[in-house]
């Protein structure tokens, strides 16, 4: 690939470690500008040598603080942090209000924390599309630690487990009975419990409650259920246990063991050899993602050329046809081709 | 996902600095960009100009909005603007003052690079449309 000159000029300036660089990047990151690809692409070779941690739970948990008393510990441990905090964006107009970095002002005035605010640009699953590649940028750029903070998370937002080499799952104290912590999605993707706000009544039970979850799950065989994509890295999950923490993040208590534990946690990825697989199931899920976007970019010429979506709707509404017919109509140029291609490739092999 | 939000958004620093805790304005001014579309990134009161800069160049905003009530403008925008340009954020930034401001003090700020000042009785539609107008094409 080839990166014009802008972009390359771009690329040194934020290897050289200049902010306005990095923010740049992340820019174009974000807005898909043209070339941004093989700018990324450029990164890669530069990555690897960060700490990915993700910070998730429900709206108010505390995530943001907790993310701004972490950043501080290891300034104070003399290492540079980035920060991706993710806000929702409006399903109307797309516009956001991004109010994580008010709560980050423990290390403000110190630009070796690169705090960075987005959108998630109406994706679901918590993180935006954008995020595991200004990931990259931060990791080029140098950051050893890189903390994401999800959208405020429901039961079911866990995409952070694809981006994160660990991730650690805040549950206010008094979130619901046992049977909660029975349910599948986000608390299946704990690396790390964080009990945060552990002054307030009804901590201790939730702590206790996390633990019994955690040893439940213990040799008995998960059912494997098999058919969601991530499957794979939540069953991995399996042989490490982490004991719940509990921070009361506005005070900056228990921020100490919860770093202790985030490292605990990486020599045990390390160690068993979990992280390969992990890296690999990230890329496996980055190609699929790219030529998931190309193929979309694709239909949408095709779609273009049979004479628009709304066209095409129009149809359906007047009853002259419909969705399943036409979706076969748009895709069959493009499975003749696949088919030309197949025959000419089976030609040359022969 | 529809492409719309894919596509590029105007990214607003909405900034309050110094000692000025009256921050009605810059809620509704928050509320109403992120109504017109943008993604706005609010500071939080009592900042210093070292912390608006810091956040406008990490966040790598299109526009700041520096919204002042305390008077004190004329020493904090000259100080705004001078970090911006040590980062090399002053030329593409499209840096807006609303709140109190004396007619005598405009043409002072709008030297020292401030775009476009908006003080009491600006409807939000005339802010929202100088944005859209005067985004720095990058």
């Amino acid at each position: 690939m080839s990166v014009d000159p802008d972009d390359r000029a771009l690329l040194e300036a934020l290897l050289a470690g200049e902010h306005r660089a990095l923010a740049r990047t992340i820019s174009k990151i974000e807005n898909r500008s043209p070339g941004y690809r093989d700018l990324v692409s450029e990164l890669y070779a530069h990555t690897g040598s960060a700490d990915v941690i993700g910070i998730t739970g429900s709206p108010g948990a505390g995530k943001s603080t907790l993310v701004d008393k972490l950043a501080e510990a290891y300034r104070d441990r003399g290492e540079t942090v980035g920060i991706i905090a993710i806000d929702p964006s409006s399903p109307f107009t797309g516009g956001a209000v991004l109010g994580d970095r008010i709560r980050m002002a423990s290390t403000v005035g110190d630009m070796d924390v690169f705090v960075r605010s987005m959108s998630a640009r109406g994706t679901l699953g918590g993180l935006s599309t954008a995020t595991a590649d200004a990931v990259k940028a931060m990791d080029a750029f140098g950051k050893d630690k890189i903390i994401i903070e999800t959208v405020g998370a429901g039961q079911n937002e866990i995409d952070i487990v694809r981006t994160a080499d660990t991730v650690a799952v805040l549950v206010p104290p008094g979130s619901g009975d046992d049977i909660q912590t029975l349910k599948a999605g986000i608390l299946e993707i704990a690396d790390i419990f964080v009990v945060n706000k552990a002054d307030r009544d009804g901590a201790d039970r939730t702590v206790q409650e996390l633990r019994e979850m955690i040893h439940l799950g213990d040799g008995s065989d998960p059912a494997g259920g098999g058919g969601h994509h991530s499957q794979e890295i939540i069953d991995a999950h399996d042989d490490w246990d982490g004991e719940p923490v509990e921070t009361v993040a506005i005070h900056g208590t228990g921020v100490d063991e919860f770093i202790d534990e985030l490292a605990a946690h990486r020599d045990y990825l390390v160690d068993s050899g979990e992280h390969a697989d992990q890296v690999r199931t990230r890329y496996a899920e980055e190609i699929r993602t790219l030529l998931r976007e190309d193929v979309h970019s694709m239909l949408e010429e095709e779609l273009a050329a049979a004479g628009g979506i709304d066209g095409l709707a129009e149809a359906v509404r007047n009853g002259e046809t419909d969705p399943y017919t036409i979706a076969s109509d748009v895709l069959e140029p493009v499975e003749d081709c696949l088919e030309d291609l197949d025959t000419d490739t089976h030609v040359n092999s022969r | 996902m529809s492409s719309e939000q894919e596509a590029e958004s105007i990214r607003c620093l909405v900034a309050k600095v110094g000692l000025d805790g009256h921050d009605r304005g810059a809620h509704v001014i928050a509320r109403a960009f992120r109504d017109a579309g943008f993604e706005v990134i609010y500071s939080g009161l009592h900042k210093a100009p070292d912390e608006i800069v810091q956040a406008a160049v990490q966040e790598d905003v299109d526009v700041l909005g520096i919204s002042i009530l305390s008077g004190a403008h004329d020493t904090l925008v000259p100080k705004i603007m001078d970090g911006l340009e040590e980062y090399g954020a002053k030329e593409d930034t499209l840096v807006l003052a609303g709140g109190v401001i004396p007619d005598e003090d405009r043409e002072g700020l709008e030297e020292a690079g401030v775009s476009a000042i908006f003080g009491p009785g600006t409807s939000i539609e005339e802010t929202i449309e100088f944005v859209r107008e005067n985004v720095p094409q990058r």
